[in-house]
């Protein structure tokens, strides 16, 4: 049976990912264990509240280590809501940069928009060959967020001796008010969505059976 | 294409049973929430809210329970309401499945609750349920809008306007506006009072109170609500999820 580890480091509504994975017959295991996080076929990463925390919080129990540690061995990884923001360089949520993972070249910053939180069901483009986005393309997915990566682009991951090789940048844009941001990123084994998957009603479940399917 | 509007249907919940009359002939139990929840999420619904109305100790674990249930088969947003007092409230019902919750009365006598739980699960898990009505006679409020607490029985004295403010700044992600004049009178949503709202907050509004009929959800929209909220004429089958959904449509806004 498939495994799929959902990381537990505190953050993130982690019960609904969990259950959406479940109803996808995956054998589901919420930990911050790394050998489990490791040897998973897939691994998880959600995240909800601030990007400082957040990266606080998964420090603490050594995620960062395990993610890059199953990129560098090709294993998927998915990072979901401030998951995802944490990949990118830097967090701007309290005015001073926060870094993060810089696994993807940008800063994830304030919306702007008449309305923040960006909070409901929203269209996306997907770009061509979108392994993630496959048969959703038209769909809605649940947003809830105050900020975003603006822009993506391949960091310098030499330093994490992490080489993506010639695996392409897919990138899936949202806008919303005066904002376009990264909605979807995919790159190799690393793919990161801004919106909910497992809030997004059957389109989230196509989702994710899409990015098990890469396993 | 823009970001949909959200059409909610509220569940009030006591001791395990919906209360307010459900009428849907193709549910074996029309008062167990967890099947209601399912045919709303059948029936399109862009999320759903659970409200404990009792929110005694000695319910508490049936409600967890609920959620837990409902959360296994709806993959939709997910707010609970009703009972929370304190940060550990929020985890409790984040670990068994909500994505949201609602504070009202708690957050009135503690505003510091808000931030409290902003800081530690993030500001868009907080909604603040607002029951809103209008001053009658002598008006000790600026914005002639006022607070209450018990359904509507208990006059806070705080100017609503003023409170939905102070929230956004406290860090309350969504404001739940149930408007106390309107509720239950299927005469329309109190658009004045969204209005007045709007102008003062950025965070999401959920208009409640008053709807009726398909009609009177486009205006409330008009208004400047970004989600709308309705119990009975949904538990009725007055209306539908998909009747609304079409209004709202067809006055130009976008749906799911």
């Amino acid at each position: 049976m498939t495994s799929v580890v959902v990381f537990d480091y505190g953050f993130g509504n982690v019960r609904s990912m969990v259950r959406a994975l479940a109803d996808l017959d995956l054998d589901v295991t919420l930990t911050s264990d790394h050998r489990q996080a490791l040897e998973a076929n897939g691994l998880v990463v959600p995240g909800v509240g601030a990007f400082g925390a957040c990266m606080e919080g998964l420090k603490s129990v050594g995620g960062d280590t395990v993610i890059k540690d199953r990129l560098r061995a090709g294993r998927p990884v998915l990072g979901v809501c401030v998951g995802e923001q944490i990949m990118f360089e830097r967090g701007m949520e309290h005015g001073t940069g926060t870094p993060g993972l810089g696994l993807i070249k940008g800063d994830v910053e304030l919306l702007d928009a008449d309305v923040v939180p960006h909070m409901g069901w929203d269209t996306v483009e997907a770009p061509e060959g979108s392994v993630l986005m496959k048969g959703v393309e038209g769909e809605r997915f649940y947003f809830v967020h105050s900020f975003a990566a603006m822009s993506a682009a391949p960091a310098d991951t030499s330093g994490d001796q992490l080489d993506f090789g010639d695996a392409e940048e897919r990138v899936t844009w949202c806008t919303y008010g005066r904002s376009r941001f990264v909605a979807a990123y995919e790159r190799g084994p690393l793919f990161a969505t801004q919106f909910h998957p497992e809030k997004s009603a059957e389109a989230g479940s196509q989702l994710l059976r899409n990015w098990i399917a890469t396993f | 294409m823009s970001l949909a509007v959200r059409v909610i249907p509220c569940l009030d919940v006591d001791a395990g049973r919906v209360v307010k009359g459900v009428h849907f002939e193709n549910l074996r139990d029309a008062g167990d929430p967890v099947e209601l929840a399912a045919e709303y999420y059948r029936q399109g619904a862009d999320e759903l809210t659970f409200l404990d109305v009792t929110a005694s100790s000695s319910h508490r674990q049936t409600m967890v329970d609920v959620v837990s249930r409902t959360a296994e088969q709806i993959f939709i947003p997910l707010t609970v309401g009703g009972g929370v007092r304190a940060p550990e409230d929020v985890d409790s019902l984040l670990r068994c499945g909500a994505d949201k919750v609602g504070v009202n009365t708690a957050a009135i006598n503690d505003p510091t609750l808000i931030g409290r739980v902003a800081e530690r699960f993030g500001n868009q898990v907080l909604v603040l349920s607002v029951d809103a009505r209008r001053e009658q006679g002598e008006r000790h409020t600026q914005s002639g809008f006022e607070v209450t607490t018990m359904g509507g029985r208990k006059s806070t004295g705080i100017d609503a306007i003023w409170w939905v403010k102070r929230a956004q700044e406290l860090g309350a992600g969504e404001i739940l506006l149930n408007s106390m004049d309107a509720d239950g009178t299927q005469q329309g949503f109190d658009l004045e009072m969204i209005k007045a709202v709007r102008k003062e907050v950025k965070i999401p509004i959920i208009a409640s109170g008053g709807a009726g009929k398909a009609a009177d959800f486009p205006p409330a929209i008009e208004a400047g609500a970004d989600a709308v909220l309705a119990a009975s004429i949904f538990h009725y089958g007055k209306v539908t999820i998909g009747e609304v959904k079409n209004a709202i449509k067809a006055a130009g806004y976008t749906v799911r």
